[in-house]
């Protein structure tokens, strides 16, 4: 049995068209997005989302109490190595957040602000799309989860956040915590964690820890697919950018310039 | 067939002792990593993946260079090749599994590996690299198996071996395009997200992959009685040299859609590969290395005169696997991170135990290619003489 | 066959050291007495009977475990009406609250180590729970 070199070429082409259509044709059809499509979710349903106002928040530069109560209701451990650090809220200079949304003739108390980040919980997440395991997912409500049960650890949802809002846990977080709330878990070595957008509060109808801390309301929580909530009637009114807008992930976090 | 790797001389023994040697550091440092996590290595929040993740790309390429010598042979009728063959098949087994072994050790939850099965996930591409590794593998496990049995037993292989063998070769290009796929599918990675990476990829592949089964092949030639025929030798060398060529000149079609542009943050990474950033320059000196590396022995390959020497053919195939080796398990990984989506620079620089680990990973495909040739060569009746 | 004696020999001795727990304990004179479990000062009624629960506590907490975090399902009313909130710390522990006293010591008498307490933390007392606002209502 002989294959000649025409029929080879046509079956490898035909190969290699097979497998790269099975790749694309799922993201194509991006099954997490609501029926309406990217950022416009099903008429009466929920779709978590949080403005937040750089004027109010930089009112206070040293604030560090939406970082605080979140690292303490959620077991946020602390390491000194910066290598090994857990973020779930934190700070960074505004050209850090916004690397392609500025220019040397900004306001020079912007450029020099510290801008709160954090997950964005996007509508069409890299990170739930690369994962080997489900151990990242959408839920309905916009909240992308983690199940700290089921991630192994490859860390290939880190290499895809275009924002860097993942952390690893590279050892043993119970040793940099100084207090353990019962309330939620710990960690364990070896697993991805990231912003719940307090899931676990959401449960209860309680709004988000670091959106209730924040003396200057500066964050404001609301479903975005309610045309009257607060954070639809904000984005109504003002000019809000989102990190990023030229990926395509549509994130659910925006901010007031 | 594998009592055969229970017989050697003396230099056998110390060889196989120096690899079990290098495999007990790493299990020992594996051990520690395992109970400490992977913290020890020299990872980081910003530098998610690097020295393990590097060699497992860099081995992906040389497990699916074996095509380079199936195709020739099977398919073109390469008869030069047939003596060869079955070592690039073996080749392909031990380096996919380096490649498996360095995925798991570079897990956080190794224990847990099993959920990838467990709970499949067709969009993601480590699924799909799970798939066509773990194939790969069983592929060429059954090819070896065979063709060297019906070889020992003097009768031709069976027939039904040939349609499994015409399956490896566009199943060896599909190991490594899918590697590439986990890379240049991630938006958040402005250095390792275009079109050429796959291509370049194969490139580099068919290059240090040849490049290294002439060396094993020469130093078989050393110490056994085994010989190819200088024609395959040479044969191979062409396709270094095809290989190498293409691959520098996908090299230079990534600079220039970088350097013209003048995105950033394309460049940036560029930057830090060949001039550093912001006073970081780790990876300089070794780029610039693998570069001169690369055109040197591309200079040698392109003249015949030269390529036709064994003194400068080795040369070259040392400088072509090293500058591989470089731009893939040194470069191409750790400079996705770096800078980071916000900008940022990390330091990179793997640990000793990281190194003692990935060490043992590399003397463990050693002791599997030894003992691999070890049984093919006892065979076919060519051993020491 | 083979070097027979040889191979003989050596699944003979590697029969004997699988076995050797069991000798062991043979030698040591019976079993050992089941450990004592410490329940619950003020409540009687488990989420299921006590057989079941003895058997299949791990299969039940696993699903409660799917439950609340893939599908966002807390709650659950048992037949007798009791609400009940899927929650290992605050449920299970909100009655058996030493640990130590009951989970620990079968755990330790079958030499089983659930990596449970790995992340999830035990809470000290009864008291803090009813501040975290869950449990049997």
């Amino acid at each position: 049995m002989t294959v000649d070199r025409r029929t080879f070429l046509k079956i490898a082409g035909l190969g290699a068209l097979g497998t790269t259509g099975v790749y694309s044709l799922p993201v194509l059809g991006s099954p997490e997005s609501g029926p309406g499509g990217h950022g416009v979710p099903a008429p009466g349903g929920t779709r978590w989302g949080m403005v937040i106002d750089l004027a109010a928040c930089r009112h206070d530069e040293g604030c560090r109490d939406c970082i605080e109560v979140c690292g303490r209701v959620h077991n946020v451990p602390h390491h000194d190595d910066p290598r090994h650090e857990i973020k779930w809220i934190w700070k960074v200079p505004y050209p850090e957040a916004f690397p392609m949304q500025q220019h040397e003739y900004q306001e020079p108390a912007l450029l020099g602000m510290a801008v709160p980040v954090m997950c964005n919980h996007c509508d069409n997440p890299p990170c739930v799309r690369v994962c080997p395991t489900q151990a990242t997912w959408k839920r309905s409500d916009g909240v992308v989860m983690m199940d700290w049960h089921r991630c192994i650890g490859c860390r290939y949802c880190m290499a895809a956040c275009p924002y860097g809002s993942r952390s690893f846990n590279w050892v043993e977080p119970r040793e940099a915590l100084e207090h353990q709330d019962p309330g939620f878990p710990t960690r364990t070595r070896g697993v991805v964690e990231k912003c719940n957008f307090c899931e676990e509060r959401l449960a209860k109808n309680e709004l988000p820890a670091c959106v209730t801390a924040c003396p200057h309301g500066a964050l404001t929580f609301g479903n975005l697919a309610d045309p009257d909530s607060p954070v639809r009637r904000i984005l109504a009114g003002r000019m809000a950018i989102r990190r990023k807008p030229s990926l395509g992930t549509h994130p659910e976090i925006f901010y007031l310039v | 067939m594998l009592e055969n790797a229970f017989h050697g001389d003396r230099r056998y023994w110390t060889w196989i002792g120096f690899l079990l040697v290098l495999m007990g550091v790493g299990a020992f440092f594996y051990l520690q990593q395992l109970r400490y996590g992977l913290g020890i290595t020299g990872m980081s929040r910003d530098v998610s993946w690097g020295f393990y993740i590097a060699q497992f790309t860099f081995l992906v390429g040389i497990a699916a260079s074996a095509v380079m010598v199936v195709l020739p042979y099977y398919l073109h009728d390469v008869k030069v090749f047939g003596r060869i063959t079955v070592l690039g098949e073996f080749i392909a087994v031990s380096a996919v599994t380096m490649c498996l072994a360095f995925i798991i050790i570079d897990l956080g939850q190794p224990q847990r590996a099993l959920n990838m099965v467990l709970h499949p996930s067709p969009r993601s591409i480590l699924f799909w690299d799970m798939i066509v590794l773990n194939g790969y593998l069983v592929l060429n496990v059954i090819i070896t198996r065979v063709t060297l049995d019906a070889e020992r037993n003097g009768e031709a292989p069976p027939r039904w071996i040939r349609p499994v063998i015409i399956l490896s070769i566009p199943w060896a290009i599909s190991i490594h395009t899918v590697t590439a796929f986990i890379y240049s599918g991630l938006a958040a990675r402005p250095f390792w997200m275009t079109a050429i990476l796959a291509p370049r990829f194969l490139a580099s592949a068919f290059s240090s992959g040849p490049a290294l089964l002439i060396l094993l092949c020469l130093i078989l030639i050393r110490f056994t009685k085994f010989d190819p025929g200088w024609e395959a030798i040479q044969k191979l060398a062409l396709v270094v040299t095809y290989a190498v060529l293409a691959n520098i000149f996908f090299v230079l079609m990534e600079l220039f859609t970088a350097l013209y542009s003048d995105i950033p943050e394309h460049l940036l990474h560029f930057r830090y590969l060949y001039l550093g950033l912001d006073g970081h320059h780790e990876l300089v000196p070794w780029m610039w290395t693998s570069a001169f590396l690369v055109v040197a022995s591309a200079v040698i390959l392109v003249t015949p005169r030269l390529r036709r020497q064994k003194r400068w053919l080795v040369a070259a195939c040392i400088g072509v696997v090293v500058a591989m080796w470089i731009e893939k398990g040194l470069g191409m990984v750790v400079t996705g991170f770096v800078p980071s989506p916000l900008e940022t620079v990390t330091r990179y620089v793997p640990t000793f135990p990281e190194v003692a680990i990935t060490v043992s990973v590399y003397a463990l495909g050693a002791l599997m290619v030894t003992v691999f040739y070890r049984i093919a060569l006892s065979v076919r009746g060519e051993l020491a003489g | 066959m083979y070097d027979g004696g040889k191979i003989v020999a050596g699944l003979v001795v590697f029969l004997v050291l699988v076995t050797v727990p069991v000798w062991l304990n043979a030698l040591a004179g019976g079993t050992p007495r089941a450990p004592e479990l410490e329940l619950p000062r003020d409540e009687s009624r488990c989420v299921e009977p006590a057989a079941v629960m003895r058997a299949t506590h791990m299969e039940l907490l696993d699903t409660w475990r799917d439950s609340v975090v893939r599908s966002d399902d807390r709650f659950f009313t048992l037949e007798d009406g009791r609400r009940v909130e899927r929650s290992l710390s605050r449920t299970c522990l909100g009655c058996h609250d030493r640990k130590d006293a009951f989970c620990d010591r079968c755990h330790d008498y079958l030499a089983v180590s659930p990596y449970c307490w790995d992340c999830h933390v035990i809470p000290e007392g009864g008291t803090a729970l009813a501040a975290a606002g869950g449990g049997v209502r």
